[in-house]
């Protein structure tokens, strides 16, 4: 039972961790009608930041602000020079050109750092393991921080679109684009802000998974992958889809790793069902992805 | 007097044949992506091998394959059919040697392998055209079966779902006579192993073995540190390897590593392979560093017997693998395959920087499970 528990905090946290990735990238679908493969680069990139930032000053908390900051600036920056030409072109331009920018951020990111992964250790506060469950094991602190952190952003989001202005203007431009342009808001200042938004939020994730993982190039793809499944899931363009699907990916992915070896050993012998549930876990999610199309094709909340 | 004539061009051909024609080398590794640090350390290994002889009439076509089998398999056929290179090496990983090997020897050429050894191009599927200077995958993985066998009664495996992964998984139950706390396959992409280490945590194993090479086995060791739990780690050299060490952490020092190769191995070839490597690149070489150095040396060694453009001549030449290599002794199996000594290493912290000694030997001349099965 205990195990149980564990296990799903585990894959709550790495919910939490899907939907930083994918909050950004739905909204930025949803509000510009942009596709962007290179979300993936400014996670890398927030991790990178964030690396450095420790290394050169010992603080994890300067380095977490570093990657916020690297990450939005670099989003300005990119949405200024490359993504604005994008926005009247049809998917498979802004496809082509986001990808180009996956090889040109990663090859630039080994040009500064190296082929070798960076070391990024936890906090000393946040490091360690807290016994929560009754009668089981201990829970790394670290974890479930990232918890914390992606439960407060998630309603850091909410308050954002529902109760601010510029939280109306998102709305506004993700219901009708022409209209809000012609109502005289600047649309390319929302843009950009929107832009900046999501790539801080990218960072921000890579930031924190980079004292769990590897800090190295091409970190993002795999996560990259998963984040735009989970918008399939949710539903293109919402927020509180992106929150459900990674949530639902992250369990599903944690409980199916762990669940079905289990159930294979009670039909197969051991070595065999190490291999049959291996396979099966990693399709897992992409099983659950078919099956929320087969029944609702737009996703759980189609915006 | 002309039959003079053609003997004497006949026997300057031969001459010149043996004294070494430019050769032109196809290097195939990974220089990008997350593989990126280990195609690095083969690449620079393999150069420094040939700067060390002087060996400047060699050239070398590298080219990134990207992790990817259809590319090396692209790569390969671009640089026979229009690089007209004379020899293949360089590739990482065990699916990219499968794709790529079947490939060239067909086509008559010679391919060396600097690093994997899966198993069925040692057994059944063992071809005169294909050697392996490196290990045969399951040899790590038998000695750490075998050394585990002192310590561990309960162990817990945990390798990668790949022909690599099947290989150590294979490997390593050969040897040890434990029980099996339990067996887990992960993917390849997979970075995360939270799920993993609560299995292992519910499993009451004594000991955890993994194969997890380059960032993932970064990604696997900070994990495991921040579990809290303590059970001792042991690993092929692979999860322990320098390229992985400096990104770990210290709390990976006194973990149980097999190879065939430390930096601190005792013999004149290596020490000096060692500081010549940290003079050039300003760190310290990896094993696969080390393999692609004797790579480097086997290839030229042969370059002084045969042409490298008469393919029968020159795979006469390898198979006497009369080079020194960092390893120590180092002969070919009737398969192409290494017979050497296995070591079991523990990571340890010399002038701050993490890095592996030798404990013991485990096996002495080992030789791989499928020579027996390979019909040349």
């Amino acid at each position: 039972m205990a195990l149980f528990i564990e296990q799903l905090l585990n894959g709550l946290q790495l919910g939490v961790m899907l939907f930083l990735m994918a909050a950004g990238l739905t909204l930025i679908f949803g509000v510009m009608g942009l596709i962007n493969l290179a979300h993936g680069s400014l996670y890398m990139v927030g991790a990178f930041a964030c690396a450095a930032a420790v290394s050169a000053t010992g603080s994890f908390w300067l380095g977490l602000l570093a990657s916020l900051i690297g990450a939005a600036l670099l989003g300005v920056l990119i949405e200024i020079v490359v993504i604005r030409r994008l926005y009247r072109g049809d998917h498979l331009d802004q496809v082509l050109a986001t990808f180009a920018l996956i090889l040109i951020l990663s090859e630039a990111t080994r040009w500064v750092f190296g082929s070798f992964p960076l070391y990024l250790n936890i906090p000393p506060i946040l490091s360690g393991s807290v016994p929560i469950i009754p009668g089981g094991g201990a829970y790394p602190v670290y974890r479930l921080a990232i918890i914390v952190v992606g439960v407060l952003v998630a309603l850091g989001l909410y308050l954002l679109i529902s109760r601010t202005r510029l939280g109306m203007r998102i709305r506004a431009g993700e219901s009708d684009r022409e209209m809000i342009a012609a109502l005289g808001i600047d649309i390319r200042t929302l843009y950009t802000i929107v832009f900046a938004l999501g790539a801080a939020l990218a960072g921000l994730a890579g930031a924190l998974v980079g004292p769990l993982q590897s800090v190295q190039v091409g970190m993002g793809e795999p996560v990259l992958i998963l984040a735009f499944v989970v918008i399939v899931i949710g539903g293109i363009g919402s927020v509180k889809g992106a929150l459900i699907g990674a949530i639902l990916v992250g369990l599903i992915d944690t409980l199916g790793r762990f669940l079905l070896p289990k159930l294979m050993i009670a039909i197969v012998d051991p070595s065999a069902a190490a291999g049959i549930s291996a396979a099966l876990a990693s399709m897992l999610i992409y099983i659950f992805m078919a099956i929320v199309l087969a029944v609702k094709p737009r996703g759980l909340f189609p915006a | 007097m002309k039959r003079l004539a053609t003997t004497i061009a006949a026997l300057a051909a031969t001459l010149s044949a043996a004294c070494a024609e430019p050769a032109k080398i196809g290097f195939i590794t990974t220089l990008s992506g997350p593989g990126a640090g280990l195609g690095a350390d083969l690449r620079d290994g393999f150069m420094l091998g040939l700067k060390k002889a002087n060996a400047e009439d060699v050239e070398v076509v590298v080219e990134d394959d990207a992790q990817k089998p259809e590319v090396s398999v692209q790569i390969a056929n671009k640089m026979i059919q229009n690089d007209k290179v004379d020899l293949i090496t360089g590739i990482i990983w065990s699916n990219l040697t499968l794709a790529v090997v079947p490939n060239v020897t067909r086509q008559n050429m010679i391919y060396i392998s600097p690093n994997p050894g899966p198993s069925q191009l040692a057994g059944a599927n063992c071809n005169k055209n294909y050697f392996n200077v490196s290990y045969q995958n399951d040899n790590f993985y038998e000695a750490a079966g075998d050394y585990a066998n002192k310590d561990f009664k309960k162990m817990f495996l945990m390798v990668l779902n790949n022909p690599a992964g099947k290989d150590a998984a294979a490997g390593f139950k050969r040897y040890y006579k434990g029980e099996l706390a339990g067996e887990i396959l992960v993917s390849v992409s997979q970075t995360d192993y939270a799920a993993e280490i609560a299995q292992i945590r519910a499993s009451q194993a004594d000991g955890l073995f993994f194969f997890l090479p380059g960032g993932l086995g970064i990604a696997f060791n900070k994990q495991f540190a921040q579990s809290g739990l303590t059970m001792p780690l042991m690993g092929p050299a692979f999860s322990f390897s320098q390229d992985v060490l400096p990104a770990s952490g210290d709390s990976v020092l006194g973990v149980k590593n097999t190879a065939s190769w430390s930096p601190d191995l005792d013999n004149p070839v290596n020490k000096a392979f060692v500081a010549d490597f940290q003079a050039e690149y300003g760190r310290l070489p990896s094993i696969y560093a080390a393999q692609s150095f004797d790579t480097a040396n086997l290839i030229l060694s042969a370059r002084k017997k045969a042409s490298i453009k008469d393919t029968d001549a020159f795979r006469t030449a390898l198979e006497v693998a009369d080079f020194a290599s960092v390893r120590g002794d180092f002969s070919f199996n009737t398969n192409h395959h290494p017979i050497q000594d296995i070591y079991v290493r523990e990571v340890v912290k010399v002038d701050g920087v993490l890095t592996n000694k030798i404990l013991e030997k485990v096996f002495d001349n080992h030789k791989d499970f499928y020579a027996d099965q390979c019909k040349m």
